[in-house]
């Protein structure tokens, strides 16, 4: 399946780059950064991370769809 | 109304938006870059945000304010970029008929936008290195009911 993913703050300095199109076996959001954060050494554990699909916040065991574009929420720090 | 603005603006230009006749109270918030944190000193700050999820995540707390509190109005802006020490971050103005309403909406706004929205924020420091803010690798995601203080 074909993901998009969209990368903000410490993940985008992590990854290097602000987006990406991917093939994935990954069905959830949690196992998607399971193995982008094994792949790239990201420093956040999954515990610590939220996700969005298609700009609405999801919970980690929603069901990725072709096409989704998903976006990992780093700790929020407004203000 | 909540926005994400990547330029510099004018607070008095919002605070006129809010005016209307039946308000008897205007409570406004300045959040300011400060020039330290948590024993380090601070030389800027960078902001980035996710916009049109903290647009959403914005417009929600608004509309959570307006059904506890008596409001008449309510503004949130929020500054992305690079900005140096005393640039204005983020601005939060609400309008009611009395105050307590007013105040304690403002308060709620502004601190369930710092647990919520996402936005994120890099410090550089005096001594060139630089961090961002609540990226440590343990710890809880900031919820609204674990914030942190500032």
């Amino acid at each position: 399946m074909t993901i998009s993913v969209q990368y903000f703050a410490i993940l985008r300095e992590q990854r290097g780059l602000t987006e990406e199109r991917l093939n994935t076996a990954a069905t959830t959001p949690a196992a998607l950064y399971e193995e982008l954060k094994a792949r790239h050494a990201f420093s956040l554990p999954s515990n610590r991370i939220r996700a969005a699909i298609n700009d609405e916040f999801v919970a980690p065991t929603a069901l990725l769809r072709e096409g989704d574009r998903v976006v990992f929420i780093p700790p929020v720090a407004g203000g | 109304m909540f926005k994400i603005s990547s330029e510099p603006f004018d607070p008095a230009s919002l605070q006129r938006v809010l005016a209307e006749a039946r308000a008897g109270a205007c409570v406004t918030f300045e959040g300011w870059v400060r020039n330290h944190n948590e024993g380090q000193a601070v030389q800027s700050l960078e902001y980035e945000a996710y916009a049109p999820l903290a647009v959403k995540e914005g417009e929600r707390i608004l509309a959570e304010a307006h059904e506890k509190y008596a409001l008449l109005g309510a503004v949130c802006v929020h500054r992305v970029g690079h900005l140096r020490l005393g640039d204005l971050a983020v601005w939060v103005g609400v309008t009611a008929e009395h105050r307590g309403a007013a105040f304690d909406a403002c308060r709620y706004i502004i601190d369930e936008a710092k647990a919520r929205v996402p936005i994120w924020k890099k410090e550089h420091y005096a001594t060139g290195s630089t961090a961002w803010i609540n990226a440590a690798t343990r710890g809880e995601h900031a919820t609204p009911d674990a914030r942190p203080p500032g």
